[in-house]
Order: C-alpha cells, then sequence, then structure tokens
C-alpha cells in the first residue's frame, strides 16, 4: 500500500440527473480498511479540497469503495471537479473510513432519505435485510430522475416508497412515522430542512429512537496540504522532513523514535502520539470530531500536519 | 495441489511445552499443512496468517474460532458477541467496546494505574526482599489489582477469574485432558462470571457500567450487554497475565535488556510488544472457510476449520530478523500477537498500559531481575504461560 493512502477510480458512471458514482480501489490492489454501514471516507482532491463522501456499496468486497457525488451549484469546486474532471484512472486521496452514523441493532427500521442522503442508507438497508429485520424506506427528491438508485430499490418491493416532490409534494412525514411502535430506530439522511422536520415529527418518540446524518457539501476546514511540511521530535529537538508520500510514521522511525504501530490504516489506535505545537490533518478512523478539533493526539500512520510544522511529545 | 500432511498433535504436551520444532516444520512444510489429526488445515507463516486475520470475508469467526465447529456442534457456552460473531452482529459490540476501552478511554486511568504499580512494586521489595515468584507475584498480582477495578466487579471471589479464562483457552482446543480438568468446575465459575455481568452489581464508574449506558443509549440491545462484559471478563485477565510473565522471563533472562529499558524507560512499550511477539501469549486461534479458499496452491473447502499459529508467524524469518532473539532493538510493530484486522484484540490498549505501568515501576526501583530457581510452563491449548518465574529484585 502506498505510504499516503490513495485511491485510484477504477469506474464512474451516472446514477441520477447530477449524480455520478465513482468506483475507488487501492492502485495496488491491496484490500481497503474495513467500513460497516453509515461510513463515509474524507477525498482528497488535487489541490487540496477534502470531501465527505458516504460509503455505498458492497463491505463484503475488501477491494474497492463506491461512492457517489452530487453535483453542487454554487459549491466550492469539489463535486464540479469530480464531476467534469476526475476520470476512471484518476486518483484521489483517502482519509478514514470514519462512521458517525452507525446502524444500531433493532428489529425495526423505518428509513427516511432525502436526495442524495440516500446513499448512507443503501448499506443499512441492505444489512437492515440481511438480519431478516422489518423495515420501511421514504425517499424523497425533486424529480423521479433525481432519485439516485430508486430504480435499484423497487426491487425491494412495497418496502421502498418512492416519493419525488414534483409528482407527490412535500414527504408525508406524520404519515410515515405512525409505522413506528416500540424498538423501531428512525434513520434520516439529507438536506437541513428535512432532517429539522424529521426531529418534529419524531419529537414525542423515545430518546434515542432518531439518529440523522446531515448532507453537508461544506469542507473540512481549510485545504490539505500537499506540501512537505516539517515534525519536531520535542524531546530531542530533531527536525524531520515528512516529504509528501512518506507517513509521519516512516519518517520518525527511520529516526530512531520507536513508535508502536499495527495496523497502519488509522484502525486500531497503537501509532498514537501526542501533539503540542502545530495543526494535525487526521486521515484515521479513531478520533471523533470534538477530539479532531483539539488538535492534541494524531495517529502517526494516516495522519499528516496541515500546518508546516509539527511538535510531538517524542 | 494436495497440501502436506502433518501428523503432529499441536495441543499435546510436548508441542505444549515446547511449540518452536513444531512451528519450525509447518512453516517449513508449506503456506498450508493439513493437520491430519484433527483434519483441518493449518496456517504458520506470517504473509498466510496475516492475510487470514484481515480477510473476515473468507475466514470467518461465527463457526468458531476453536476447533469446534459451530456449522455442526452446539457451542459450551453462548457464543461471544466480539470473538465469535461475524459482520454485521459483529459491528455494534466491536463499536461500544472499541470506545470504552480504546486508547482515547485510557488517558485517564494512567496516573492511577502507575500509582499500583508502584505500590505492588514497593510491597515486593518490602515483604518479600524481592525474592519472588514473578507470576503470582506481579504477573497476576497486578492485573488482578487494577483490571477488575476498572470493569467495575465486586472485590470478593476475583480469584474465579483466572480459572475461568484458563479453562475457556483450554475450550477452543480439543476434548483433551486439559478440557477433562477444568470441567468439573466451569459450570460453577461460568455462573460466577455470568452474575457479574449484571447492572446492578457493577460499580458506576467502570467499563462494565459504561457498557450499560450503551445499551440504554440503543447502541446495543439490552439482552447483549451482559455479553459484552462477559467478554471483558473472558478475555482481559488470562491474557495480560501471560502477556506480563513473558515480559518479565524475557527481561530476566536476558539482563543486556533490562539494562536497556532502565536506561530508556520509554521503551517499556516496546519491550511489552516485544514479548507479545516473542512469545505469543495467545499461540492460536482456528477460522472458518466461508468458500473454498485457495492459500498457496491448496483449496481450503467450504466449512474447513482452519488453525492460524500466531506464535509460529511472529517468529518465521521471512519476516524477522532473528526473530528468536527477545530485542529492544527492534520494532515489533506489525506482529501478529494481537491478532490483525477487525478482530484485533479490542483490549491491547489495556494490556499495553498495564504492561508500561508496571515495567516503569520496576526500572524505577530495581537494578537487576535476576533469575532464582528453575522455571516451570503452564499448559493451556490457546495460551503460552508460565506457572512459576522464580526470580530476586535487586533494589536500587
Amino acid at each position: 500500500m502506498a505510504e499516503t493512502r490513495t485511491l485510484r477510480v477504477t469506474g464512474k458512471e451516472p446514477v441520477a440527473d447530477d449524480v455520478v458514482a465513482l468506483t475507488l480501489a487501492d492502485p495496488g490492489g491491496a484490500r481497503l480498511p474495513d467500513w460497516t454501514p453509515g461510513a463515509h471516507i474524507d477525498v482528497i482532491l488535487p489541490g487540496g479540497l477534502t470531501r465527505q463522501y458516504s460509503l455505498c456499496g458492497d463491505r463484503w468486497d475488501a477491494h474497492s469503495y463506491r461512492i457517489a457525488v452530487l453535483r453542487e451549484r454554487g459549491g466550492r469546486g469539489g463535486s464540479a471537479y469530480v464531476h467534469d474532471v476526475l476520470a476512471v484512472g484518476g486518483v484521489v486521496g483517502l482519509g478514514g473510513p470514519r462512521n458517525n452514523f452507525p446502524l444500531v441493532p433493532a428489529g425495526r427500521y423505518l428509513f427516511i432519505a432525502g436526495g442524495i442522503g440516500i446513499t448512507p442508507l443503501l448499506p443499512m438497508i441492505a444489512q437492515a435485510e440481511l438480519l431478516g429485520a422489518d423495515w420501511q424506506l421514504l425517499y424523497g427528491g425533486r424529480r423521479e430522475a433525481s432519485l439516485a438508485f430508486g430504480h435499484d430499490l423497487l426491487g425491494y418491493g412495497d418496502r421502498v416508497h418512492l416519493r419525488p416532490e414534483d409528482r407527490h409534494g412535500l414527504l408525508d412525514l406524520p404519515g410515515f412515522l405512525a409505522r413506528w411502535r416500540p424498538g423501531t430506530r428512525v434513520y434520516c439522511c439529507g438536506p437541513a430542512p428535512l432532517l429539522a422536520a424529521v426531529e418534529r415529527a419524531c419529537a414525542g418518540l423515545p430518546p434515542h429512537t432518531l439518529r440523522t446524518e446531515r448532507f453537508v457539501a461544506s469542507a473540512a476546514a481549510g485545504l490539505a496540504r500537499g506540501a512537505p511540511f516539517e515534525i519536531e521530535l520535542a524531546r530531542s529537538g530533531t527536525v524531520l522532513t515528512v516529504p509528501a508520500h512518506s507517513s509521519v510514521l516512516d519518517v520518525v522511525t527511520a529516526a530512531g523514535a520507536g513508535v508502536l504501530s499495527s495496523c497502519r490504516q488509522g484502525v486500531c489506535g497503537t501509532c498514537e502520539i501526542t501533539v503540542l505545537a502545530g495543526e494535525p490533518e487526521h486521515r484515521d478512523s479513531v478520533l471523533d470530531d470534538a477530539e479532531r478539533a483539539a488538535g492534541t493526539r494524531m495517529f502517526a500512520c494516516v495522519s499528516r500536519a496541515r500546518s508546516d510544522r509539527l511538535v510531538v511529545d517524542l | 495441489m494436495t497440501a502436506p500432511v502433518s501428523h503432529a498433535d499441536p495441543f499435546g504436551h510436548d508441542n505444549l511445552e515446547d511449540p518452536g520444532p513444531l512451528h519450525e516444520s509447518l512453516r517449513a512444510a508449506g503456506p498450508v499443512v493439513r493437520l491430519s489429526r484433527y483434519d483441518t488445515y493449518a496456517l504458520a507463516r506470517y504473509e498466510h496468517v496475516h492475510a487470514a486475520l484481515t480477510d473476515w470475508q473468507r475466514f470467518q469467526s461465527a463457526a468458531g474460532v476453536g476447533l469446534s465447529n459451530f456449522r455442526h456442534e452446539k457451542p459450551w457456552r453462548p457464543p461471544s458477541l466480539l470473538l465469535e460473531a461475524d459482520p454485521p452482529r459483529h459491528d455494534a459490540p466491536r463499536r461500544v467496546l472499541s470506545a470504552i476501552i480504546g486508547p482515547r478511554a485510557l488517558h485517564r486511568l494512567r496516573e492511577r494505574w502507575a500509582a499500583d504499580a508502584a505500590d505492588l512494586v514497593d510491597r515486593v521489595l518490602d515483604d518479600d526482599g524481592g525474592v519472588v515468584d514473578a507470576v503470582p507475584a506481579l504477573a497476576e498480582a497486578f492485573p488482578l489489582r487494577v483490571f477488575p477495578d476498572a470493569v467495575g466487579i465486586p472485590a470478593d471471589g476475583r480469584e474465579n477469574l483466572l480459572p475461568y479464562g484458563d479453562h475457556l483457552f483450554n475450550a477452543f482446543g480439543p476434548p483433551n485432558d486439559l478440557v477433562a480438568a477444568g470441567a468439573g468446575r466451569i459450570a460453577g465459575l461460568s455462573a460466577w462470571v455470568d452474575a457479574r455481568c449484571a447492572r446492578e452489581v457493577l460499580t458506576a464508574d467502570g467499563f462494565g457500567a459504561a457498557i450499560w449506558a450503551a445499551a440504554d443509549r440503543g447502541d446495543l440491545t439490552p439482552d447483549q450487554a451482559p455479553l459484552v462484559v462477559r467478554s471483558l471478563l473472558s478475555a482481559g485477565v488470562d491474557t495480560t497475565v501471560h502477556g506480563l510473565s513473558a515480559v518479565l522471563y524475557a527481561l530476566a533472562t536476558n539482563p543486556r535488556q533490562w539494562e536497556r529499558l532502565c536506561a530508556q524507560p520509554s521503551l517499556a512499550r516496546v519491550a511489552f510488544d516485544e514479548a507479545v511477539r516473542w512469545e505469543s501469549p495467545v499461540q492460536t486461534f482456528f477460522r472458518t472457510a466461508t468458500t473454498d479458499v485457495t492459500v498457496g496452491e491448496t483449496v481450503i473447502p467450504d466449512g474447513a476449520k482452519i488453525l492460524m499459529f500466531l506464535g509460529a508467524a511472529n517468529r518465521d524469518p521471512r519476516r524477522w530478523d532473528d526473530p528468536d532473539r527477545f530485542d529492544l532493538g527492534r520494532d515489533p510493530s506489525g506482529h501478529v500477537g494481537f491478532g490483525m484486522g477487525l478482530h484485533q484484540c479490542v483490549g491491547q490498549h489495556i494490556a499495553r498500559l498495564e504492561a508500561e505501568s508496571l515495567l516503569t515501576a520496576l526500572a524505577r526501583r530495581v537494578s537487576r531481575i535476576e533469575p532464582a530457581g528453575p522455571v516451570a510452563r503452564h499448559h493451556n491449548n490457546t495460551l503460552r504461560a508460565w506457572r512459576s518465574i522464580p526470580v530476586r529484585l535487586h533494589r536500587k
């Protein structure tokens, strides 16, 4: 596996109006990091734009990821790049996968998707089906042609309710949620107004019933850094350069700093190092958003720097 | 191609006493070896053990990680939701437990465990003049002191944890004399452990209560919570005891490495992982093929049991230079002593923190760990263990 993690585009196809699906694989054909339904990856585009996309493929395929990208009108160019420039054979950077939207065990699920928010729900639905859970999907969008994967979902029969707005108007949330019974979990992903409406509609249900993920086009703050950076080992004062194609782990280990590691995929958490100064760029699967923002710990096998220099407690 | 065949018994007492020659012959024979005695396949080279560990899609755990095949045989206890489960059922228990005992959550225990370790070492030096059996006095005493507290079980009866774990790890092997020897007590021990998994017996601030809190949030179902607590009590004691025994034995018999650790106590983590590589406290686990799997030139048929020799992989000269040497100058990263992939030991950070606490306390107070009598192995079908390591600890 390349020491800075990259993915190669091995497939690109339109799946709805303004939506393309990408198939991504390790350039060397290695296994990709494991993931669970609801997970997303960071896709790092040339120039450092970083975008988060839910994984919507099959986790039993260890060698490819699938994402679907909506062209954002008025966005900052990430989705336009994916639609207009990125082609089969092209390479992007990888962060994660991380999962802030896990499918919890339950006998019954109600899934609500708005537009491209269907993507994290697709593997959840496959999993609910696999486990024999009782589930229903309410899927809204502007027009039938904008409902990505809508045709595939019809294979599930009357569990799936496709409700394009131009024919059905706004989603009938109270009607759908009337199916709720004790023990049912409600999962919703979509634009902010839909989430707000679902939250209001679920207000009378027991706590922890509703799990949501907001589909956001907004990027992580700032750009990923393509250029080399420096890492200062505070205990010795040694300053090392981390080239664009080497990991922090390899650079500090080569210098004899003795950092243990194990999975080398940002998953197991063994190679944690303490950051004393500078701004890390987190690409692991371990830290949550608050811990990332704190910027005091990082995982040397995959994470890098935004700032010109990181000072670490080694 | 037909795989080479070995008629050896990996669970026989000669091989449990010294598995080295068997491991060497299995590695030499090929990527896959058929074990005629148990009608299973063996992997002993690092490359293939690592690949099988990470490939959960084709090497499943839910049919049992012991010799018993749950497709045809009833498990002796309700299967673990972690060790003996595959995605998707494995997801929620793993996610919950990873958060509760992951590296981030353990920072709050660091100071307390360092103080506990210092106290234990002081007492050993004072009460026994430093002449002790390192297995009960240190390797058992320290985990039994800090870990059940961290889980939050009551103080009484904790001595049950070691024989429970010993039988559990024996039960992954064949039904041999070791399993028979533990069978008489296991019903009582299991009942004791199961009773410690209930919400009402757990302290409010421990890992156990955090598991129940996850059930309250709906991240687990209420019937999963006690089984996840049980996983902590099953997998978290014997393993760390034998890991600590391994590093203490290694340091006692390699005085140059002990000097190195004393000169640079920050090597404690490396020392422990090197000992886990060198000794592999968990020697073996089984997987089951979910389809016909080709390894090397051998087709392992769907449903076949596959025995992965972690201990052999960790001393495979194809992967490690001078693998039989315990060496703090080595980078042991990537060893498979904790497994690898999505079933990799969820408690590895606890084990490392226990070891770091104890080794740091010893390095501060002890100038030399001198062997002080004959050592004795403890035989277990899965674990590489010591019964006795007599040592004299020389006070600084």
